[in-house]
């Protein structure tokens, strides 16, 4: 177990730029997520880490020693490919084999450690068969079991949930936590599935355009954004551009179109530094319709329901106040609002978030 | 008609052009070319019909032709050999390589624009007694007369080699190129070393365009009869020059055709072989 540190790592292809400067620390035993839009150099980060790509700049260190020199056969990581990248003319038990052979075990001790890692992964009776012979699932889950039977000082995942179908995608999420938790191996994922970074995470890395935008828990990043990327790409946010007008311990007081003076607490305005030009982040499920105006305590405007985007159990409403088009999602409470409809929108002001112009 | 019916048709009826080709400009000489192998030539006059296995008995017995047909079969198998070890490398740099493969590509056929007997000949330029390497020997005072070095089985396999040696590299590239390269990343990852992976993943992943390419060159080779005419000797005939002299110079097309079938019978055996262990859709995928 060990965790990982990148120093002031830089990736250039060429001229093109793929991981400006980022510094960042990955927790021993932690499951940390690189989530990020597609290109924006999670991949590229991930392979440094392995060692399957030389960083051009900086220093990355696993366990406190610096490997940048350390070939990747010598890293001792387990790594899963988002494509599973199994040996097709292996059968699955010597696919799961293969580390070990490489490592002083013995035959009887390589057996009984593969067929662990088969029972971990709930597959125990298929290391006879090809991997040809596998469904996608199953594939993914051989994939892991070959990563993890090598007991890897940091496991490193590329979008190995991504090639399955939603149903199975949700089964493996959870799936792959447990056996993360059950080892408790220093886990570094990368997707670009909100949902999936927001579920598994001990700690979610939000990366745009090879930079690191935040670095939190899944709530912290996704209640107190840090930047107007991480609220947009984090679920459906309202942004409000405005002023600040007052800044003190207890937290900012925005004024912004249609609500008027927002009183932001300082818990969800930690990177307002004083007065000036400021946006207010509003979360779509945290905009609530009303037909008749709310009373005290909460922020209300007159809207109009613009479009309604009915999801089953919760609705998502767009709606017009004053010169601005807000995103809703409500659960449903009896019968969704109309299109067309005249409403009241409700807003708690600690619910927002604050961020500097 | 029924619909099955009708897709069931549909194959044969967009083959039938091909086949029809095939059966006329193949099959048919190539029963003529039977019919005849039991003719027999008379010194005088016309060929004798009829059925006589005088030619098959000589093809099969006659210790000199055992003899070529032996040999031309060992130069094939080196040629073949040095083909494998000169082109893997090559196959591999090209699929590894990024962004230019397609130029890389063009280059490796560029030589397909210009005639195999004009580029077989350019030998003779080259190692001529008054070639280039003779003329720089001499040049820079190494040997004091040019040397002797044409004309030989070491010159006819280099010439095949050179013929030869795209078509294993196409081979074994497009074998390679089918391979995803995360495979090594993951080889190497659980603790192998590049060696090691290339040994434990991508050499076996390649054999099949290896022994397609193989095959191909072993069979080319095995078949020609322009490389030991240019750049062989006298006793570096290979068996196709036998069939050459048999009909061409000596008129003797009874016995011409015998021999040519011969050879086609122990290569058609061959591929026989390799269609029993490889299947042959390796070999069409590296040609297509
Ligand atoms: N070998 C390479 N040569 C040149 N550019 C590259 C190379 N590999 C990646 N890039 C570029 O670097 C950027 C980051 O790529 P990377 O693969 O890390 O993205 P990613 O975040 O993993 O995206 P995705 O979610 O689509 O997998 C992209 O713009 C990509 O085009
Ligand atoms: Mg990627």
């Amino acid at each position: 177990m060990s965790s990982v540190q990148l120093k002031n790592i830089v990736k250039r292809f060429g001229a093109f730029t793929a991981v400006e400067k980022t510094s960042l620390t990955i927790p021993d035993g932690a499951f940390t997520t690189l989530l990020g839009p597609s290109g924006c150099g999670k991949t590229t980060t991930l392979r440094m880490i392995a060692g399957l790509l030389d960083p051009t700049e900086g220093e990355i260190v696993i366990g406190g020693k610096r490997v940048n020199d350390v070939p990747i056969h010598k890293r001792n990581l387990g790594l899963v490919f988002q494509n599973y990248a199994l040996f097709p003319h292996k059968s699955v038990a010597e696919n799961v084999a293969f580390g070990l052979r490489y490592r002083n075990v013995s035959r009887a001790d390589i057996a009984r450690r593969v067929q662990d890692a088969l029972d971990l992964v709930q597959l125990p009776d298929v290391g006879a068969r090809y991997p040809k012979a596998l469904s996608g699932g199953q594939q993914q889950r051989i994939a892991l079991a070959r990563a993890i039977v090598i007991e890897p000082d940091v496991l490193l995942l590329d979008e190995p949930l991504s090639a399955l179908d939603a149903n199975l995608r949700e089964d493996m999420r959870v799936e792959l936590k447990r056996i993360q938790a059950r080892i408790g191996v220093t886990t570094v994922f990368v997707t670009h599935d909100q949902s999936e970074a927001l579920a598994m995470s001990d700690e979610i890395v939000v990366m745009s355009d090879g930079r690191v935008e935040q670095v939190g828990a899944p709530e912290d990043v996704y209640n107190t954004p840090a930047s107007e990327f991480v609220a947009r790409f984090l679920g459906a946010s309202n942004i409000l551009g405005g002023q600040c007008v007052s800044h003190g311990a207890d937290g900012a007081v925005l004024e912004v179109p249609v609500f008027g003076q927002v009183a932001v607490p300082a818990a969800k305005s930690p990177h307002l530094t004083g007065p000036g030009p400021a946006k207010l982040v509003i979360r779509a499920e945290k905009l609530l319709l009303r037909a008749a105006a709310p009373i005290d305590g909460t922020l209300t405007a007159p809207a109009i329901v613009e479009a309604v985007d009915y999801q089953g159990q919760s609705v998502r409403y767009f709606v017009r106040a004053g010169d601005e088009t807000f995103q809703a999602i409500n659960m449903i409470d009896g019968r969704p609002f109309a299109q067309g409809a005249q409403v009241h929108l409700a807003l708690r002001p600690q619910d927002c978030a604050a961020l500097p112009g | 008609m029924s619909v099955e019916a009708r897709e069931k048709r549909q194959p044969w009826i967009l083959l039938s052009p091909a086949l029809g080709a095939v059966t006329l400009l193949l099959l048919v000489p190539l029963i003529f070319i039977v019919v005849y192998s039991f003719w027999l030539r008379s010194a005088v006059g016309p060929d004798i019909q009829g059925f006589h296995p005088d030619n098959w008995q000589r093809a099969l017995t006659d210790p000199f032709y055992r003899y070529i047909l032996l040999n031309t079969l060992k130069i094939a198998a080196i040629t073949t050999f040095f083909c494998a070890i000169l082109g893997y490398p090559a196959a591999y740099f090209i699929t590894r390589s990024s962004g230019n493969k397609m130029l890389l590509l063009l280059l490796l056929m560029l030589p397909f624009w210009i005639s195999y007997i004009i580029r077989t000949m350019s030998w003779i330029n080259i190692l001529g007694s008054s070639g280039a390497l003779n003329t720089f020997l001499l040049s820079i005072g190494v040997i004091s007369s040019p040397i002797q070095m044409l004309y030989n089985e070491a010159t006819v396999i280099l010439g095949l080699v050179h013929f030869l040696l795209p078509f294993m590299v196409l081979n074994i590239y497009v074998s390679l190129d089918g391979i995803d390269t995360n495979l090594e990343g993951a080889a190497t990852s659980l603790g192998a070393t590049r060696w090691q992976a290339f040994l434990q993943v991508t050499l076996p992943l390649s054999l099949p365009g290896l022994a397609a390419g193989g095959l191909l060159c072993f069979v080319l080779g095995a078949g020609t009869y322009i490389t030991p005419l240019v750049l062989g000797g006298p006793r570096d005939a290979m068996f196709a020059n036998l069939v050459f002299e048999a009909i061409i110079t000596q008129l003797n097309w009874p016995m011409g055709s015998a021999l040519s079938l011969l050879l086609l019978l122990v290569l058609g055996a061959l591929v026989a072989v390799y269609n029993r262990f490889l299947g042959m859709s390796q070999l069409t995928k590296g040609l297509g």
